[in-house]
């Protein structure tokens, strides 16, 4: 059954829902009015240094696609049946008109289809930014560092370029304390819920979390403070639940409802990665010195294992099992998007690692508007149930 | 075995160009097998953004696996491979080549000519153009346990290549894979011996670009991209730098200069090709399972291929890009950024565009694989904006690299003689208009 919001943070989780699943972008076209000559600059998954936008007087927005609430039509005339969903559904909400409120997009680096995303973008909206985002997978800082270094400074004259200022050291200072707060106040929420995670249901977390994709990220970091008060103290029982971490759903989202069968199913998810971008850098960033150069270390040294990064030292799944360790997980559920080649390649290699230090594992795939769960649910219930048979054996 | 047109295929003669490259990789796979006697090493490397000469400046012999996969495919290999693959984990959803690869590797690595490969001393991550090269090598990291060096190659996100690109690549050529190889060796750096290498790739790539543009001329003395496919194969490999490749280049060059001079068209495994009804641009990379099959429905319909993105994978020579022996990391890391899948769709777009005009093709034609979204993502943008630019209709079809199971001949057949009869209606429309 559905664990119900408690008290007064419904009205509080309904608001997030909205702000999250609002694909006309309202809030961005409001701050937008309040705002006149700042940049709206989208960016897609998984991570985009969104303190570059917000230091130029910006709105960094994140582009996560249509989900399940968008009918396709001229999306699925650009892809074939072998491409995921997500850049369909970005398609069509680009040539519905429900991102012109964007001065430019950004596409970062993780795959092949996002990559070539950013073409198509070029080919179909000319006159909007379009901006590849090459992200280093040398993190020499003598080598990485400075293209990388590189690449921010072209995107700084970008905005600029849009009508954004360019800003001070100062200024990037307190965009870069800005979002340090709110990865804060998420990895609060995140340990909340990994200690206590009746507390926090994993769908009213990630309705939460997802709301800062369309909020300036002051406002966004008020919601989660406020949040974070109300659901430490709201009365919620614990269940007789597993503990899962759910792992490959970091592009192309699940939709809401794959999160509430899970929770049905008798899962506590105590780790994921969804919405990883807003979560990717961990700690705070020490920008005492050149900002920028902050940006850049923290990518390079401070940034999550990941499936668009090479492993090269570290032996592949060592994170994904200390993550499981350090959560107090009982299983993985591997839950990747159809045609995800990212999540797919790296998974038997992570189901390996799994194997090795013996955590259960099971796995299905979806795509964003996937909308019969029964399977999943059948499945993850098994494999909750079987968890729960095996520690009291 | 008879063909369609009662000639006995073992009885077509084998130009002196086949017979050379047929000697060649037979040559290179033996000295693979015997890497270990010969006291040679071995590196793991891709197509896409290869540095064969400076592997073989340090006597490192390059193995190819997507190479390897494709030859599965065209020996019959590749399915046992996939399936095993897939039984031991592999999404049905990933690339063929990785599976294919893995597969072979778990079978026993056993290359195309028969003798087992050697194990990699050295894996070369050339990241260019293809995210799946990364997770490929993390595959076959886990099972070597071989070092990596990782060369990224940044994508020309806005159509050009930049100062900052050409540097980073020139800094890991030097940061990281020089030591890299030189550790594995045991030998040091030697440019002189590079820059001799780069001397002979320039001199390869001449005629090698000779080649390719002799289709403009009608009827084209080669076909592009099937025919192409061979052409490729010594600069592709593992042979650009060497006297090897400059001499196979040039004899090519003389066959195709004798077919010209004799107003003849390509060849084909069956034999000469009749006359030419149709000339096409083709993208995409063409299927390995059923490689003769697919050429046959062209060259059936007297189409034949004057210009193709795939032979543009393992490097764009056309534009007028030559390895240069004075620039030699700098060349390295300009030929790595130029490659086809590291090029933005817009620029895709306006080469295939320009192909179709300065071949005078008929049309042009998508082959989408479902394994490759390098390729893929992003063709029926392609297509339609090449029918805009070109204001020629193009045809799209769909298979796979190397899993069979994807090629439907029937289907793709119907698809190209639909095509073609649609080409030929806008012709008697044009000449009726005419008239």
């Amino acid at each position: 059954m559905t664990v119900p919001a408690a008290g007064d943070l419904a009205p509080l989780v309904a608001r997030a829902e909205d702000l999250a699943f609002d694909l006309e972008l309202r809030s961005v076209r409001a701050w937008r009015s309040a705002h006149p000559g700042a940049p709206a600059i989208g960016y897609l998954p998984v991570w985009a240094p969104r303190e570059l936008v917000h230091a130029a007087g910006g709105i960094p927005v994140g582009i996560l696609g249509g989900g399940d609430r968008i009918e396709i039509i001229k999306g699925d005339a650009c892809f074939q049946s072998y491409v995921c969903h997500l850049p369909r559904s970005v398609i069509e909400l680009g040539l519905s008109g429900r991102l012109d409120v964007l001065d430019g997009l950004l596409f970062p680096s993780i795959c092949d289809v996002i990559r070539n995303l950013s073409g198509m973008w070029r080919l179909l909206f000319p006159g909007k930014l379009v901006r590849y985002l090459d992200l280093p997978q040398n993190f020499d800082p003598a080598v990485g560092g400075v293209f990388l270094r590189g690449e921010f400074e072209r995107l700084q004259d970008d905005l600029v370029e849009l009508g954004g200022r360019r800003p001070s050291d100062d200024d990037l200072r307190r965009s870069i304390a800005a979002f340090d707060e709110n990865r804060a106040l998420l990895e609060a929420l995140h340990d909340l819920r990994r200690r206590e995670p009746w507390r926090v249901p994993t769908s009213e977390l990630y309705v939460v979390a997802r709301a800062g994709c369309v909020l300036p990220v002051e406002e966004h970091s008020a919601l989660l403070r406020d949040y974070l008060a109300r659901v430490g103290a709201a009365a919620r029982a614990p269940l007789d639940n597993a503990r899962v971490v759910v792992v490959g759903a970091f592009c192309e989202q699940p939709p809401l409802d794959l999160l509430r069968t899970l929770e049905r199913a008798g899962c506590y998810v105590v780790g994921d990665d969804f919405l990883l971008g807003a979560r990717f850098l961990r700690g705070a960033i020490d920008a005492r010195g050149d900002p920028l150069d902050a940006l850049v270390e923290a990518y390079l040294h401070q940034s999550v294992a990941h499936a668009s990064v090479f492993c090269a030292e570290r032996e592949k799944g060592e994170e994904l099992v200390r993550d499981v360790r350090g959560s107090g997980a009982e299983g993985v559920l591997f839950a990747a998007p159809s045609f995800c080649d990212p999540a797919l390649l790296d998974q038997p290699m992570l189901q390996a690692a799994l194997d090795r230090a013996r955590v259960p594992h099971t796995s299905f795939k979806y795509s964003e508007n996937t909308g019969q769960f029964q399977g999943i649910r059948e499945q993850a219930g098994t494999f909750a149930d079987a968890i729960k048979l095996w520690s009291e054996a | 075995m008879n063909d369609a047109r009662g000639a006995s295929r073992d009885a077509i003669p084998k130009e002196p160009s086949m017979a050379r490259q047929k000697e060649m990789l037979g040559a290179h796979y033996h000295r693979l097998a015997h890497a270990t006697e010969l006291g040679l090493r071995s590196a793991y490397t891709f197509v896409p953004g290869n540095l064969t000469e400076l592997l073989l400046s340090f006597d490192v012999l390059p193995v190819l696996p997507e190479i390897n996969a494709l030859q599965s495919a065209m020996r019959g290999k590749s399915a046992d491979f996939i399936a095993l693959a897939e039984k031991l984990g592999q999404s049905e959803d990933v690339c063929t080549y990785v599976k294919c690869d893995y597969g072979m590797l778990k079978s026993g690595n056993v290359g195309p000519t028969g003798e087992r490969l050697p194990r990699p001393d050295l894996l070369l991550l050339s990241y260019t153009g293809c995210f799946t090269f990364m997770k490929w090598f993390e595959l076959l990291k886990q099972e070597y346990r071989a070092p990596v060096a990782m060369l990224h190659v940044p994508y020309q996100g806005d159509g050009r290549v930049t100062a900052e690109m050409r540097d980073y690549v020139v800094k890991q050529l030097r940061k990281v894979v020089i030591p890299a190889l030189e550790k594995v060796t045991g030998r040091r750096y030697d440019e002189d011996r590079l820059k001799e290498l780069l001397a002979r790739s320039a001199q390869a790539e001449e005629d090698f670009v000779w080649v390719l543009r002799s289709a403009r001329h009608r009827p084209s003395p080669i076909d592009a991209y099937f025919g192409g496919v061979y052409y490729i194969g010594p600069i592709f490999t593992a042979f650009r730098g060497t006297q090897e490749a400059v001499d196979y280049y040039r004899i090519l060059r003389g066959e195709v200069e004798a077919r010209l001079a004799a107003g003849a068209g390509p060849i084909t495994p069956e034999g000469p090709l009749g006359p030419e009804r149709y000339r096409l641009v083709v993208e995409g990379p063409p299927n390995w399972t059923s490689f003769r099959d697919f050429w046959r429905m062209f060259s059936d319909e007297g189409a034949v291929v004057v210009a193709s993105t795939y032979t543009k994978v393992g490097g764009v020579y056309e534009d007028g890009f030559r390895h240069d022996p004075s620039r030699p990391l700098e060349s390295l890391a300009e030929y790595c950024l130029g490659c086809y899948t590291n090029l933005d769709l817009p620029s895709r777009t306006a080469k295939i565009a320009r192909y179709v005009q300065e071949f005078d093709a008929d049309g042009f034609l998508v082959h989408s694989v479902k394994s490759c979204d390098s390729f893929s993502a992003g063709q029926l943008v392609i297509l339609r904006e090449v029918e805009r630019r070109t204001g020629k209709a193009g045809a799209f079809l769909e298979s796979d690299l190397v899993d069979a199971r994807y090629f439907s001949a029937s289907n793709v057949k119907n698809r190209l003689e639909s095509y073609l009869q649609m080409i030929e209606q806008q012709r008697r429309g044009a000449v009726s208009c005419a008239s």
